[in-house]
C-alpha cells in the first residue's frame, strides 16, 4: 500500500489537501483536509447583532449572499419578523443570480477543464474538449465571461454589488425597486437566457427542464451532435468516461429547502434516504471534532451549544473542518440533494442504484440553472413596485435564531445566539463542511472521504484524474467549509 | 506599447475569502482574459483559472521563487496568517506541508511587483477583526501600523512598496487598471497614495458623484436603510470621508452600496473592520456626528447642518424618510 498526497487543490473555491492510501490501481481510504482557519465564529462574539450582516458574508466571496440570507434570517427569527413580500422576492431574485453564477462558474472555469489534461490526450473526444474548455485558453471561457458579467449586472440593480451586499436585512431587502428597473432586469434575464439557449444547451430551457428520466436524457444527447451545447458536449464526455460510475458516495442527502418567494419553497426541505423521502429533525444535527484540530470539546454538540476553540484537541485530528453529523449520519448536500428532495424525476432517476456520482452531480447543477432561471422570470413578474421591500424589527437584548438556505453548493445553516444586546455564540455549518467533513468519533467518513473509496489510480499518476473529477463534482467551496 | 516578452504573473490567496478574485472575473469592457492579453500579463498560476493541481502547481512556485521563472507580478489576496504563536500553521500550503506566509515571503523577495488584492492583504481586513486570535496581518501593514510580514520599508524588485489594491471587495477596475500600468511601465510612487493605495481610484471620495447629494446639501436624512435620504446622520454612512469612486466607477453595471440602499463603510481603509460602533449606525456626540466630511471644520459643519436643516424643501425631508419618491420634481412653469 502506498500513500499519496494531492495538493494544493485549484480550481475550488479555497485550499485543499486529500491524502489517499492506495491499494494496487486505486484508493482504498481518504483523508480530506482543510487547512485554513481564520476563526468568524469567534469574530462575530460580541459583536452587535446586526453587525452579522457585515461580517458573514465576508466568510466567502463566492456563496456572499448565501451567507448574508443565513445570517439575516437567523436574526428575522430572533426578531420574531417576518419578511415583506416584495424584499422577499427581491431576496430570492439575489440569491438565484448567485447560485446560477456560481453553478456557471463551476462548469465551465472549474469542473470541464480537467478535461483538456493531458491524461485524455489520446481520448477521440480529447481535441474538442480541450480547444474548448482548456484553461485559460479555451474558447469557452470567451463566451462565459462576458454572458456572466452581463448576468451580474442584476446585482447592481437589486443589491449594489456583488459579493458583500448589505441590502439583505431580516426584514426584506433595502432596495425598493422601480418598474423600469424591474423592466431592465427582464432584460438582463432575457439575454441570459439566450446565452444560455444558445451556448450551453443549445435548446429551450423548459426542453432540458422537462427531461424525465436517464432514458430521456439519452435520446437528447444523441439528438444533435457533441458540439452542439457545452451541457450536451459535457454528457458525451460524461459517457465516454463512465463518470456514472465515479464518486459514489452515501444513499442520504439533504436540503434546507431553497427560495422562499410566496411562502413556500421553490425546492422543498427534507431528506431524501434511500431511495424515499424523510423528514428532517433539525435536533438531530450535531457537530463533531474528534478528527479536527479544537480543543475543550468532549463529545459532538448541537450548533446552538457549539464551541469553537482552535487547538490540538484529541491529537488524531487533520483539518480545520468539524464533521457534522445527522442522528451520527454523514448526509451528502448539494444540487443534487436539493433535486432528490424536491422529486425531480431526471435526478431520482439518475441516483436510484442508491447513490450520487460525478455524472449526477453535474447534470443536477445544469438542470438546476434552467430550473431557477425560470423561476426568477416567474419572480420578476410578482414584483410589486408600488409595495413595501423591507419590514422593521427591533432586536430583543436576549434571544435565539437559526437561519437556514441552501447555498449553490447545499445546505448552510446559521445558529444565533444574542445576551445583553450582544452577540454570544454564533455557529455556522456550510455545506462543504458536510461534503467534505472528516471522520466523526464513531470513525464513519464524511461523503468526499467516502466517494474518494475505489477511485481508479493510473499508474504514475501524482494528481490523479479521477480524484480531480469526484472531489470537483461536489463544487467545493473551501473557505466556508472551516470560516 | 507591448513588453518584450509576457510579463508573469502569480496568485496566491491565504486567509481570505475569495471575493476579490470573484469581483475581477466579472472584470467588463474588456473581460478579464482579454485584459490580460492586452496588457501582455502571462497567469504562471492563479487558483481559479488555472490547470495544473497539485505537485505541478509546487513546481511553478518553486521555479519562480528559484528565478528559474521570472516572477514580474505577485498579487496576493486574503490575509497573512501568522498564527497560532507566529507559526503560520493556520493556513498550511496544502501538499507542501509549509506555512503559506513562508511561501509569501520567498515569492514577495524575487517579484518585480507586489500587489496586495483587497484590504485582507493589503491591511489585515476582516480577517483580523475582533481579538484577531489568528494573527492576520496585510503584506507591509497590520491594520494602520506599517510592518506587516514583509516589514517596514520593504521594496520589491522595481523598488515599490506593495501595491494596495484595498476594498472589500476590489471594483475589478481598481485592479485591471493597475495591472495594465504596471505591465506597460508606467506606475510609479506618484501613482500610489499615503496608504500605497492607487491614486487612481482613491483620488475620490465616495460622496463624489453620490446620487443622494441632493439630501446630503439639505440634511435630509434617512432614518432607516432602505430610505432615500443621505446616511451620514443616522445609518453610519463614511461616504464623506471614505477613499474610492465607488459612485462615479459604478459596480455590476450600475449599483453601488448607497443606490443599494446602504451606507458606505469605508471599506478601502486600513481600520474599517473595527469601527467602534455598529455599521449601520451613526455614533454621535450631542446630536453632531462623531465622523464629520473630510476636511470640514466642525463649527463650520454645525453651521451649516443648522441652516441646511431649516431651509430643507418639504420634496427632500419627505422623500428622506420614505423608500421611494413621495414627493416628485415638478417644473413651475407647468402648472398643476
Amino acid at each position: 500500500m502506498s500513500r499519496l498526497i494531492v495538493g494544493p487543490f485549484n480550481r475550488i473555491e479555497g485550499d485543499l489537501e486529500v491524502k489517499l492510501d492506495l491499494a494496487g490501481a486505486e484508493v482504498r481510504s481518504a483523508q480530506v483536509m482543510s487547512p485554513l482557519y481564520r476563526g468568524f465564529e469567534r469574530i462575530l462574539q460580541g459583536k452587535p447583532p446586526e453587525d452579522a450582516l457585515v461580517y458573514a458574508p465576508r466568510i466567502c466571496g463566492i456563496c456572499s449572499v448565501s451567507q448574508s440570507v443565513a445570517a439575516a434570517r437567523s436574526l428575522a427569527e430572533a426578531q420574531g419578523l417576518s419578511v415583506a413580500g416584495n424584499g422577499q422576492i427581491a431576496i430570492d431574485l439575489i440569491h438565484g443570480t448567485e447560485n446560477v453564477a456560481d453553478h456557471l462558474t463551476h462548469f465551465y472555469l472549474l469542473f470541464m477543464p480537467d478535461f483538456a489534461r493531458d491524461a485524455y490526450a489520446r481520448e477521440p473526444w480529447y481535441e474538442a474538449a480541450a480547444a474548448r474548455f482548456r484553461a485559460l485558453s479555451g474558447t469557452a471561457a470567451e463566451d462565459v465571461l462576458p454572458a456572466r458579467a452581463q448576468w451580474m449586472h442584476m446585482m447592481g440593480i437589486l443589491a449594489g454589488h456583488w459579493p458583500h451586499t448589505l441590502g439583505i436585512r431580516p426584514g426584506g431587502s433595502t432596495r425598493a425597486l422601480t418598474p423600469n428597473e424591474q423592466a431592465r432586469m427582464a432584460g438582463i434575464v432575457s439575454a441570459f437566457r439566450r446565452f444560455l439557449e444558445r451556448t450551453l444547451f443549445a435548446d429551450k430551457l423548459e426542453r432540458v427542464a422537462a427531461l424525465s428520466s436517464a432514458e430521456e436524457l439519452a435520446a437528447w444527447r444523441d439528438e444533435k451532435p457533441a458540439s452542439a451545447g457545452d451541457f450536451r458536449h459535457f454528457l458525451a464526455i460524461s459517457r465516454a468516461l463512465g463518470l456514472e460510475k465515479l464518486g459514489r458516495a452515501g444513499s442520504l442527502f439533504m436540503s434546507y429547502g431553497a427560495y422562499h418567494a410566496n411562502g413556500g419553497h421553490l425546492f422543498r426541505r427534507g431528506l431524501w434516504r434511500a431511495g424515499r423521502p424523510a423528514p428532517l429533525d433539525l435536533s438531530a444535527i450535531a457537530e463533531d471534532a474528534e478528527n479536527a484540530w479544537y480543543a475543550g470539546r468532549g463529545g459532538p454538540l448541537p450548533p446552538a451549544n457549539g464551541v469553537t476553540v482552535p487547538g490540538e484537541g484529541t491529537g488524531k485530528g487533520y483539518t480545520w473542518c468539524k464533521a457534522p453529523r445527522l442522528s451520527g449520519e454523514a448526509p451528502e448536500v448539494g444540487a443534487i440533494a436539493r433535486q432528490l428532495v424536491d422529486g425531480h424525476p431526471l435526478i431520482r432517476d439518475l441516483v436510484s442504484a442508491s447513490s450520487g456520482n460525478v455524472h449526477a452531480r453535474v447534470v443536477a447543477l445544469a438542470l438546476e440553472i434552467t430550473l431557477v432561471v425560470i423561476a426568477m422570470e416567474g419572480w420578476l413578474r410578482d414584483l410589486r413596485p408600488g409595495e413595501k421591500f423591507c419590514e422593521d424589527g427591533a432586536m430583543p437584548g436576549e434571544g435565539a435564531g437559526v437561519g437556514l438556505t441552501e447555498a449553490a453548493r447545499g445546505s448552510l445553516d446559521h445558529w444565533l445566539s444574542v445576551k445583553g444586546g450582544w452577540i454570544a455564540n454564533y455557529q455556522i455549518i456550510a455545506p462543504t463542511t458536510w461534503n467534505f467533513s472528516p471522520r466523526d468519533g464513531a470513525g464513519n467518513p464524511g461523503p468526499l472521504e467516502l466517494a474518494l473509496e475505489g477511485a481508479p489510480v493510473r499508474l504514475g499518476e501524482t494528481e490523479p484524474v479521477a480524484v480531480q473529477h469526484i472531489v470537483r463534482s461536489f463544487d467545493p467551496c473551501m473557505v466556508c467549509t472551516v470560516h | 506599447m507591448m513588453p518584450e516578452r509576457p510579463l508573469h504573473l502569480l496568485w496566491l490567496q491565504s486567509g481570505g475569502c475569495g471575493g476579490c478574485r470573484l469581483s475581477l472575473i466579472g472584470a467588463e469592457g474588456p473581460d478579464l482574459l482579454t485584459t490580460f492579453a492586452a496588457a501582455g500579463i502571462e497567469v504562471l498560476w492563479h487558483p481559479s483559472l488555472s490547470a495544473e493541481t497539485g505537485r505541478s502547481a509546487i513546481e511553478i512556485i518553486e521555479e519562480a521563487v528559484s528565478g528559474e521563472v521570472t516572477l514580474d507580478i505577485l498579487c496576493l489576496e486574503g490575509s497573512v496568517m501568522r498564527g497560532p504563536n507566529g507559526t503560520g500553521r493556520f493556513h498550511m500550503m496544502a501538499g507542501t506541508g509549509r506555512p503559506v506566509m513562508g511561501w509569501i515571503s520567498d515569492l514577495a523577495k524575487v517579484a518585480g511587483h507586489v500587489v496586495a488584492v483587497g484590504s485582507c492583504a493589503a491591511f489585515g481586513g476582516i480577517t483580523a477583526a475582533g481579538a484577531n486570535e489568528v494573527e492576520a496581518c496585510g503584506l507591509a501593514y497590520e491594520g494602520t501600523e506599517p510592518g506587516g510580514l514583509l516589514g517596514h520599508g520593504f521594496l520589491s524588485r522595481s523598488g515599490l512598496p506593495v501595491i494596495n489594491v484595498a476594498g472589500c471587495p476590489i471594483h475589478p477596475a481598481w485592479l485591471t487598471e493597475t495591472l495594465h500600468q504596471i505591465a506597460a511601465g508606467r506606475f510609479g510612487r506618484a501613482d500610489l497614495d499615503e496608504w500605497e493605495r492607487p491614486v487612481s481610484y482613491t483620488n475620490h471620495l465616495v460622496h463624489h458623484g453620490c446620487s443622494r447629494n441632493e439630501f446630503y446639501e439639505f440634511k435630509a436624512s434617512a432614518e432607516r436603510l432602505c430610505d432615500l435620504g443621505c446616511m451620514m446622520e443616522n445609518l453610519g454612512c463614511r461616504g464623506t470621508r471614505a477613499r474610492a469612486d465607488c459612485n462615479i466607477r459604478r459596480w455590476n453595471g450600475s449599483g453601488s452600496c448607497i443606490d443599494g440602499g446602504y451606507p458606505c463603510i469605508n471599506c478601502t481603509s486600513p481600520g474599517f473592520k473595527e469601527p467602534g460602533h455598529s455599521f449601520t449606525a451613526t455614533p454621535k456626540i450631542s446630536g453632531i456626528p462623531v465622523g464629520l466630511p473630510m476636511d470640514m471644520p466642525k463649527a463650520w459643519f454645525v453651521a451649516l447642518a443648522a441652516l441646511s436643516k431649516a431651509a430643507t424643501p418639504v420634496r427632500l425631508k419627505t422623500n428622506a424618510t420614505a423608500d421611494r419618491v413621495a414627493v416628485p420634481l415638478h417644473d413651475r412653469k407647468k402648472r398643476a
